[in-house]
């Protein structure tokens, strides 16, 4: 029987006499064999897809934004060159936000209002839900699972869309209401009311304020609980002392979570209300990009509502990264 | 912290536990009890968010013009009336041209996502942390912006594409493509190295290595990811609002948006509920070539939760 090499045996750049053992350690902790070229092309054609129609788009709105308007058609002209950039358009702008014409600040100020409110809303609703499925549900855990999960394949469209039949004036919220004896039963709910479009809000994002809460307090160690019990605090006390503490990351998440997408919210305002009186930044956006003339001020919008964004989005992209590395 | 406590507990719980119920009942409550506010108030939850939706899609089966109250069953929004889901020119159009969307979007956001998955969880080297940054970040931006974006970048810079159905699908993988890159690598990272690397300590080269040891073991999450983004597509209506350009390339989710501000009938019911059945079976599908593929390793649920 000859004695053949083995494929195990092999040395994939073929016999090499003399060993560069430096390199062999180089490349065994890179992962071994792969030519260095492997693994980044198969990055490579996302990343070129992202450059090109993610990077490049946010450096067409910086031009926009910059740029000026046509005298004749008022459509943008943009400018690409950063020392040609006018800033007339971006102080317009802003001083429409901030200062003594400002009549956008309005919008600006109830924007948050109703975000701080809403994300308050699912905070409560979203840790009590989160806080009873994680601890308490024994048996049913799955399907209360299931059915927590479901507003997921549900469209955001199709849940705000239901609230229009249900709110409708002669709707069954007003019968339900009126068959209480609460109100008159004919309140026309669609017609602007703050109340409607923050529990829109609400309804419409509270699934992600429950998900990463319901993830975190399900991997909360049961014994620093029982720790907290045996050692003589109430239910109350624990749940003040150890539970809340050891979520603050989750709920920080959390709130990160379901106010990134209500800043840029307009079709809940839109379907729900469709009132000057209820505007948000979203719908402020949606207008100006929806109406000639107002490009360069969309493209402003859009750099202001991603300021105003940045620092809880890297805050999230950085725990999130830190969360990837630690597993 | 109180490790000694921590340590302790188990093996006091079993004695202390008498004495802590009898503490609780001289104070009038039982500390074991379950708490039924609680109770009340998730199953409360549960039933607010989905009676509104299980009442619009019954309101599809009305045989009147009103959304809001029930007239009678009958499929006149489905397909019996002229302009019902299935007969007016525009809605059917529309329907077709939501599925022609989320095929293709599927198509190329998958195969792209799955890939940058895979290159970045191997590659640690110069330029990753950029582009998994990039990938992060239009992934947590508002969709309206995306959206701009988008809409701005074709109309003034890349205006060989025009606003229709390409832009659409340009726009949509942008802004899907980080589904699949998210679920694939959460799968990556529980695989680690060690099969490809076995693989090719037995002969197999980078390719076969891949194609042959660590594709079949990212089926699950590829399935899951595909189904994940075909409802998420099927369902957009902002991203591809802004680049539809006419009337013609809307899909139905935009018909959905622009009708329930006007005067809606019920075949905007029909519609919605037709989105909401298709993304159902998509994802029941996925689920189970999921399930097929794990063998019951770990749930389909408690995978999707973990990664959310």
């Amino acid at each position: 029987m000859s004695v053949d090499v083995q494929p195990w045996q092999q040395v994939p750049d073929g016999p090499t006499p003399k060993r560069d053992v430096k390199r062999e350690e180089r490349e065994s902790s890179r992962g071994a064999w792969y030519p260095r070229w492997y693994w980044p092309s198969f990055a490579a054609p996302a990343t070129i897809w992202l450059l090109v129609l993610f990077v490049l788009p946010f450096y067409v709105v910086v031009s926009v934004a910059f740029g000026t308007v046509d005298p004749i058609f008022q459509s943008p002209l943009p400018v690409y060159e950063p020392w040609y950039w006018s800033y007339y358009n971006a102080r317009r702008v802003l001083g429409r936000i901030i200062g003594s014409h400002a009549y956008l600040e309005p919008v600006f100020a109830r924007t948050f209002v109703y975000v701080i409110f809403a994300g308050l809303i699912c905070l409560v609703l979203g840790y009590a839900v989160a806080y009873y499925v994680a601890r308490y549900g024994g048996k049913r855990k799955t399907l209360l699972l299931v059915l927590l999960l479901s507003p997921f394949w549900v469209s955001y469209l199709m849940r705000m869309f239901a609230w229009v039949n249900l709110l409708q004036t002669d709707g069954y919220v007003n019968k339900v209401l009126s068959f209480l004896h609460l109100g008159s039963g004919h309140v026309n709910w669609l017609s602007g009311k703050p109340i409607t479009v923050i529990l829109g809000l609400v309804y419409g994002y509270i699934p992600y304020m429950i998900l990463p809460l319901y993830a975190f307090l399900d991997r909360i160690d049961q014994r620093l609980i029982e720790a907290g019990r045996d050692l003589g605090a109430s239910p109350a006390q624990t749940f003040r002392r150890v539970t809340l503490p050891l979520s603050r990351p989750a709920i920080l998440a959390g709130c990160i979570i379901v106010a990134l997408p209500m800043f840029g919210d307009y079709y809940t305002n839109n379907l729900l209300s469709g009132s000057p009186h209820t505007t948000m930044i979203g719908n402020l956006l949606d207008d100006s990009i929806e109406s000639t003339g107002q490009g360069p001020q969309a493209a402003v919008l859009v750099l202001v509502l991603m300021v105003i964004l940045m620092i809880p989005m890297i805050y999230y992209l950085r725990s999130t990264a830190r969360s990837v590395g630690e597993r | 912290m109180s490790e000694i406590g921590v340590a302790g507990a188990p093996a006091e719980r079993a004695t202390d536990r008498p004495s802590v119920a009898s503490v609780g009942r001289r104070r009038g409550r039982d500390p074991w009890r379950r708490p039924r506010a609680l109770e009340f108030v998730t199953w409360g939850y549960i039933l607010w968010s989905l009676l509104p939706v299980g009442i619009a899609v019954l309101m599809s089966f009305s045989g009147g013009r009103s959304i809001s109250t029930w007239q009678g069953f009958s499929f006149r929004w489905w397909w019996k009336d002229s302009q019902s889901l299935f007969h007016d020119a525009a809605l059917h159009h529309a329907l077709f041209q939501s599925l022609l969307l989320s095929v293709v979007t599927v198509a190329i956001a998958v195969p792209l996502g799955v890939m940058f998955a895979i290159g970045l969880d191997r590659y640690r080297g110069r330029g990753s942390g950029t582009a998994n940054f990039l990938m992060l970040f239009s992934f947590v931006l508002p969709e309206i912006i995306v959206g701009i974006a988008m809409f701005l970048v074709i109309t003034y810079l890349l205006k060989f594409v025009l606003l229709g159905t390409t832009a659409q699908i340009l726009g949509l993988v942008t802004y899907q493509i980080s589904y699949p890159v998210i679920i694939v690598r959460a799968r990556l990272l529980s695989i680690g190295r060690e099969y490809e690397e076995a693989a090719m300590d037995l002969g197999a080269s980078p390719n076969q290595s891949v194609r042959r040891v660590l594709l079949p073991m990212l089926w699950p999450a590829i399935f899951v990811s595909a189904a994940l983004v075909f409802a998420d597509t099927i369902d957009d209506f902002v991203t591809v609002r802004y680049l539809s350009g006419a009337a013609s390339s809307e899909p139905l989710s935009v018909k959905i948006y622009n009708a329930a501000r006007g005067s809606p009938t019920p075949a905007v019911n029909a519609a919605a509920s037709f989105l909401l059945f298709s993304s159902l079976i998509v994802i029941a599908l996925g689920t189970l070539l999921y399930r097929r593929a794990t063998r019951g390793q770990r749930s389909a649920m408690s995978e999707f939760a973990a990664q959310m």
